[in-house]
C-alpha cells in the first residue's frame, strides 16, 4: 500500500491541531496501521509534551532536512503502542529552516517506512503551515464551533485547493475532511453556540467525526498521553470512531446531543449554567 | 416533558448562535466572491479611477468595480457615481453603468 500523508490543519491556533494530531495518529496505530506523527511548528514544538517524550528528543526535523542527523536518529518510537514513531520540531527561531526540497525529500523518506503520515500544522498560513500542508494527500480541518475559527477554516480549505502540490499538479485535489472539537451539545440546545448543522452547511466538507467538549483533553495532555488512548473518556472514543470512519468504516457518530437528565437535572442544570 | 424546559428556554431570535451563523453567511458571501476574483482587479480599479479622475473630479469610492462568475462566463461591472455639477452639465442620468463580459475558459 502506499502511504497517505495527512495534514491536520486550521488556520487558528487552540483550536486542537495538536491534540487531534497526537490522538489520531496514535489511534491509527493502535488500529494496527504503522504511522508517524511529524511536528511542522518550527520554534514553538508542543507535539513532543503532548505525546509525553519530550525528554527523548535528541534531533529534530531540521536536522535531518540539514543533514546533521539521519532519519532514523531523529524519529521517535513510542513505548506505549506498536508501530507509532513521532518526529519532533525544531525550536530554532529561524523561520526559513524549513524549505520545499527539504521537506518533501523526508517525506518521500517516511512513505518508504510507513503507512500514514500526520503533518502536524502550525496555526496561521505561514510557511511552516504552507509546508505542513503542501504535500498531504488527505487534511484534516480542525474546526471549533466559533465564528472566527470557522472563517480561518474556510480560508485554509481555499490555501488547500489552490497552493497544494496536488493542486500545482493539477491532480486529484486533497480529500478534506471536516473535524468539529470542543463541541457541547448543551449550549448547543440552549442556542449558544453554532451547531453541527450549521457548520456544516456553511463549510460544505464532508464531516469525519466531533469531538465533545471534554475533561479528558487536559488530563490527557497534563500526562502527555494521547487522549485516544483513554478509551474509557468521551473524547477519546471520539477519536477512535473518526479514526475507523477515516478507514471507511460506517460509525454512527456519538456525543451529538445532551446525556438523558430528570426534570430536576433539566432545572437545576440550567439554573446552574445560566 | 418538552414544553416545560421550552418555558425556560430562550427565544429563537434572542439565540447567539443564529447571529454567529447569520454573520459568518454574510462575510462568506463576501470573501469568496474576492477571492474568486483576478489578481490584477485591484490594480485595474485604481488605474481607471485614475483615469476618470483626470476628467471628473471624484473619490474613489464613487467608482465600484465587481467581478461575477456565472458558469463559464466573467462578468466585470463597473459602477461610476458622477458627481452633480457633471449631471447638470450633462442634464443625464447620475450613473454611468458600462458593463463589459468577457469568456474565461472554463478550467
Amino acid at each position: 500500500m502506499t502511504a497517505k500523508i495527512i495534514v491536520v490543519t486550521s488556520g487558528k491556533g487552540g483550536v486542537g491541531k495538536t491534540t487531534t494530531s497526537a490522538a489520531f495518529g496514535t489511534a491509527l496505530a493502535l488500529q494496527g496501521h504503522k504511522t508517524v506523527i511529524v511536528d511542522f511548528d518550527v520554534g514553538l514544538r508542543n507535539l513532543d509534551l503532548i505525546m509525553g517524550c519530550e525528554r527523548r528528543v535528541v534531533y529534530d526535523l531540521i536536522n535531518v532536512i540539514n543533514g546533521e542527523a539521519n532519519l532514523n536518529q531523529a524519529l521517535i518510537k513510542d513505548k506505549r503502542v506498536e508501530g507509532l514513531s513521532i518526529l519532533a520540531a525544531s525550536q530554532t527561531r529561524d523561520k526559513d529552516a524549513l524549505d520545499k526540497a527539504g521537506v518533501g525529500k523526508v517525506l518521500k523518506e517516511l512513505r518508504k517506512s510507513f503507512d500514514y503520515i500526520v503533518c502536524d500544522s502550525p496555526a496561521g498560513i505561514e510557511r511552516g503551515a504552507f509546508l505542513a500542508m503542501y504535500y498531504a494527500d488527505e487534511a484534516i480541518i480542525v474546526t471549533n464551533p466559533e465564528v472566527s475559527s470557522v472563517r480561518d477554516s474556510d480560508r485554509i480549505l481555499g490555501v488547500l485547493s489552490s497552493k497544494s502540490q496536488r493542486a500545482e499538479k493539477g491532480k486529484d485535489q486533497i480529500k478534506e475532511h471536516l473535524l468539529l472539537t470542543r463541541y457541547s451539545p448543551e449550549r448547543v440546545t440552549r442556542g449558544d453556540m453554532l451547531s453541527l448543522d450549521d457548520v456544516q452547511e456553511i463549510l460544505s466538507i464532508p464531516l469525519l467525526g466531533v469531538i465533545p467538549e471534554s475533561k479528558a483533553v487536559l488530563k490527557a495532555s497534563n500526562a502527555g498521553t494521547p487522549v485516544s488512548m483513554d478509551s474509557e473518556s468521551d473524547a477519546g472514543q471520539a477519536y477512535n470512531d473518526a479514526v475507523k470512519r477515516f478507514m471507511g468504516e460506517e460509525v454512527e457518530h456519538r456525543f451529538l446531543s445532551e446525556e438523558k437528565q430528570g426534570l430536576f437535572g433539566k432545572l437545576f442544570g440550567r439554573r446552574k449554567a445560566g | 416533558m418538552k414544553w416545560l424546559t421550552s418555558l425556560f428556554a430562550p427565544k429563537t431570535q434572542d439565540q447567539s448562535a443564529n447571529v454567529a451563523k447569520e454573520r459568518l453567511q454574510v462575510i462568506f458571501a463576501h470573501e469568496r466572491a474576492r477571492a474568486n476574483s483576478p489578481d490584477y482587479l485591484p490594480k485595474m480599479q485604481k488605474e481607471i479611477t485614475e483615469v476618470i479622475c483626470k476628467y471628473v473630479k471624484i473619490n474613489s469610492d464613487q467608482v465600484a468595480v465587481e467581478f461575477e462568475q456565472k458558469g463559464d462566463r466573467s462578468v466585470l461591472e463597473l459602477n461610476i457615481t458622477l458627481p452633480e455639477e457633471v449631471e447638470k452639465a450633462a442634464s443625464k442620468s447620475k450613473q454611468t453603468k458600462a458593463k463589459t463580459a468577457k469568456k474565461t475558459a472554463a478550467k
